[in-house]
């Protein structure tokens, strides 16, 4: 309970385990519609355009306004769908999504739930997502949801190994999977972050490569993770019409955006974790307050769920054999070798408490 | 290539088939021939090698009121030179052999003639509406054509 | 024994089966009300059976009871994103059968907006192809652009997307006096945005991969279907009605016929097709820099040529090129004011059917880029 202020405020209660799991809700539901509206802005700022303006200054209030739209929108089951399962699926999803902000920290003084093996938690409940996904496309009765979800099981899960991959590599690294621990371990500035190499000598820069490859391998592998663009095919709105959201509307569909931008914010704080620091201020103990750190980890995270977003505005969609190719013939092999490298790396750095 | 030199040469080498050489004023000179041998002619057309009438631009289907007729208007991409080439058939008995094994092109051409003249392609292997609807009675652009009441309970006149 | 033929029987009677998918009518990507039965193997697409005419308007009936002049607007609608070089054919074939000259200037003007539409309905085409691949980005810079183009037409002639403008025997009336500095300043703004585009997408490297080697279409089929415009050219044909038979001043100016090379990958696939359309835009570019010489500073009548009475007794076989490929029109008149028979060849038309041939054994998000590259109009299809 060291790291969750909660427990300190009102005492080892339920009261206490309520808040605690009620603040992340709060949180998810204040970032969509951050996300939602950056997404609008970012959109409009790639294509040279404006985006919403009539909603609010600047049309700050568009979220909400989707939001309202969605609630208040009919809630469609169409005729021979498998009802249970339809009905079903966009919570899995969401369930799937909103399980990995239990381990996600906020600062070093909450941490919703600091079990020992965070990473893999993490790991294991977004593939909750792939279920989900499944379901849904499988109970809609309608061949594109089939497709789409069909698509997404087979890509979600080869992206999984490159990306188990590197998350072994910072474990052997941090000698932990205890995100608290792996953390900790990156404290003292910017350049003990494991995107640099971790704490240790001034010859740990000979294995950056494979650092750098890790990264990127892990940071494409999260972009497939949470069926954006580039590896948007599931849904691929011009070939398969809306993939496995294609008969949702309503609040069943807003369930499958909102477990698509909890996502986002998933793998984007589990790269944060992972390589840039987690909550450490990139200047050491300076402005390295409890406070500053939930303001780090928050601008890290969302630094990248604005690059995720750059992106999809940006790049065509691969085809399925090609994202097949990427992830069993370029970033398989590249991470195996990125692997080795580190395991090397982790055995001689002295500083690794063993 | 002039049309008199092209309708020379089928002459001599399909003689009765090839009809006559129409060149009235402010027409187009175009070639008449007879419908039975139309594949061995367009297929001479297209091979024989200072011909080489490569491209099928366009068939139409036509009403002359006493009979129908197709009208195709090739050009030759190699010999830049173009040539027009009629065909007529009895109003009740509209049969035109298929060119569409000649040109691939005129697969679609002759399923819409067929569909708004009701020229019968013999030899054509998908010889089924186009534009209207699958199940749509008569063909609209013969001359006689009445148009019908109502089609699937909607009226068709507004 | 009895066991394993069990089993055998049991393997056997696992069943597999093609899925048959409907594409369209109502669906993002077939550009309009097309619909595509196609038969599927897992994600290969095994055959495509297209379906057309859901926008049939009946137009060559309808020519059937207009006037000569009453045809134009629906000319207008038959590509209905390049309605300016429709009427283009159309004018010149009741020219040549009425025998009517029309003045150089008036040439000059009908080439510029032939250009500038070809130019416009290039732009829409490469936009709609990338967001066929997934880019939506390109798309909107691109139509950013094509609002320049319109709004020069719609001070020419009042309408955004159907101008009724070019007429048999001159124009509807006489450009504004700043149209050549306009032209000139689109010529700039789409080199510009071209290079961009260029780019953002064209030299992308996951574009790139998606769009080679998909759709291959060998010279010889590409002829045998009569394909024509860039769908043609992509394969390597220097087929252009431009130059071939040229109309208005077409054979005073100097420009390229732009043909596929295989570049990236295969020629003729459909990375082809695309950049023959962007290269285009450039030779269009050049084609306008050289017509707005041939426009005097005094104006004219431009309706001075218009005949009173249009009845052209004969037939005529008229053509041009379009942006979508070569756009015909055989014109049959019998010396009344109404004609006897107006047969459209739309280049779209033509060119949709070959895409049952080029597109079996691809993926079916080969298949959408495939239609998105042979640039269909279905107005023009269905007629």
């Amino acid at each position: 309970m060291e790291h969750n202020f909660i427990f300190d405020l009102v005492g080892n209660n339920i009261w206490a385990y309520l808040i605690t799991a009620t603040i992340p809700l709060i949180f998810v539901t204040l970032y969509a519609l951050v996300a939602i509206l950056g997404e609008l802005k970012i959109a409009s700022w790639v294509q040279d355009r404006l985006g919403p303006m009539r909603t609010g200054w600047k049309g700050v209030l568009q979220p909400l306004a989707e939001v309202v739209k969605l609630l208040q929108k009919e809630d469609i089951t169409p005729k021979n769908v498998n009802k249970p399962l339809f009905n079903v699926s966009p919570f899995v999803m969401f369930t799937g999504s909103f399980a990995a902000f239990a381990v996600i920290p906020y600062s070093s003084k909450f941490i919703p739930a600091d079990i020992n093996v965070g990473l893999f938690y993490v790991f294991a409940v977004s593939s909750f997502a792939v279920i989900g996904i499944l379901m849904g496309g499988w109970s809609s009765n309608n061949k594109y949801s089939m497709l789409g979800g069909i698509r997404s099981a087979a890509q979600m899960i080869s992206y999984e190994i490159p990306m188990a991959l590197s998350i072994l590599a910072i474990a052997a690294m941090a000698n932990s999977l205890s995100i608290t621990e792996i953390i900790k371990s990156q404290d003292g500035g910017i350049w003990n972050w494991f995107i640099f190499g971790g704490p240790g000598p001034i010859w740990k820069i000979a294995f950056f490569p494979f650092i750098i490859i890790l990264f990127l391998v892990y940071f494409i592998g999260s972009l497939a993770e949470t069926n954006r663009t580039p590896f948007d095919i599931p849904e691929g709105e011009s070939e398969i019409v809306g993939g496995y959201h294609t008969e949702y509307s309503g609040m069943k569909f807003a369930m499958f955006f909102f477990a698509e931008y909890a996502n986002m914010y998933v793998v984007s704080a589990l790269v944060t974790i992972m390589f840039l620091g987690g909550w450490n201020s990139p200047f050491g103990d300076f402005l390295n307050g409890p406070i500053w750190q939930f303001f780090w980890f928050i601008s890290k995270a969302m630094f990248f769920v604005f690059i995720q977003i750059w992106l999809r505005w940006t790049l065509p969609r691969v085809r399925v054999d090609q994202l097949m190719y990427i992830t069993w013939k370029v970033m398989l092999p590249f991470a195996f070798i990125a692997f080795m490298g580190i395991a090397f790396w982790a055995m001689l750095n002295p500083t690794i408490i063993k | 290539m002039t049309i008199e030199t092209i309708y020379e040469r089928l002459k001599k080498e399909f003689n009765d088939d090839i009809l006559s050489l129409n060149s009235e004023a402010n027409c187009e000179p175009s070639i008449s021939v007879d419908s039975e041998n139309i594949v061995n002619i367009m297929l001479f057309l297209r091979d024989e090698g200072d011909l080489k009438f490569d491209y099928l631009a366009c068939l139409s289907g036509m009403d002359y009121k006493e009979s129908l007729g197709v009208v195709y208007h090739l050009y030759s991409i190699a010999k830049k030179h173009r040539i027009t080439i009629k065909v007529n058939v009895p109003k009740d008995n509209s049969i035109v052999p298929s060119i569409s094994k000649v040109w691939r092109t005129a697969d679609w051409h002759e399923r819409e003639a067929y569909d708004m003249f009701g020229i019968i392609f013999e030899g054509h292997e998908n010889l089924i509406r186009i534009l209207n609807p699958y199940d749509w009675e008569g063909y609209p652009l013969r001359k006689d054509y009445k148009q019908p009441e109502e089609y699937h309970g909607l009226r068709v006149p507004y | 024994m009895t066991e394993k033929r069990e089993i055998e029987i049991d393997y056997g009677q696992v069943h597999t089966e093609r899925m048959r998918l409907n594409v369209g009518p109502q669906h993002p990507s077939t550009h309009g009300v097309l619909r595509l039965e196609v038969e599927l193997e897992g994600e290969i697409v095994t055959d495509v059976i297209p379906h057309i005419g859901y926008l049939h308007r009946c137009f060559e009936k309808y020519c059937e009871n207009c006037t000569y002049v009453q045809v134009v607007p629906y000319i207008d609608r038959l590509d209905y994103i390049s309605s300016m070089s429709n009427e283009i054919p159309y004018a010149l074939g009741i020219e040549k059968l009425l025998d009517i000259n029309v003045s150089e200037r008036i040439q000059a003007i009908r080439t510029i907006l032939a250009e500038l539409n070809r130019i416009a309905s290039h732009q829409i085409a490469v936009a709609t192809f990338g967001m066929d691949a997934g880019a939506f980005t390109p798309f909107l810079y691109l139509f950013r652009d094509r609002e320049m183009i319109l709004d020069v037409f719609e001070r020419l002639s009042g309408g955004r997307l159907l101008y009724n403008y070019i007429r048999p025997g001159g124009l509807m009336k006489d450009i504004y006096p700043t149209f050549v500095s306009d032209a000139l300043a689109i010529v700039k703004q789409v080199r510009e945005t071209n290079q961009e585009v260029q780019r953002l997408l064209i030299d992308n490297k996951i574009f790139i991969e998606r769009s080679i080697n998909v759709g291959i279409m060998p010279p010889d089929i590409a002829i045998n279907f009569a394909c024509s415009g860039p769908t043609l050219r992509g394969s390597g044909v220097n087929y252009d009605v431009r130059r071939a038979e040229p109309y208005l001043l077409y054979d005073k100016f100097d420009f390229e016929v732009c043909v596929g090379k295989g570049l990236m990958g295969t020629l003729g696939d459909s990375y082809d097709r695309n950049i023959v359309r962007m290269w285009e835009m450039e030779e269009s570019c050049k084609i306008i820099e050289q017509a707005v010489k041939f426009i005097p500073d005094a104006s004219e009548d431009v309706r001075a040529s218009i005949p009173k009475k249009i009845t052209p007794k004969g037939e005529i076989y008229t053509k041009a090129e379009n942006p979508k490929g070569e756009l015909g029109f055989y014109i049959v008149g019998d010396g009344k004011n109404k004609p006897v028979r107006i047969k459209g060849r739309s280049p779209s038309f033509v060119n949709l059917s070959v895409l049952p041939y080029i597109s079996r054994g691809y993926m079916i998000a080969d298949l959408i880029i495939i239609l998105g590259s042979i640039d269909i109009v279905l107005g023009e299809i269905d007629r």
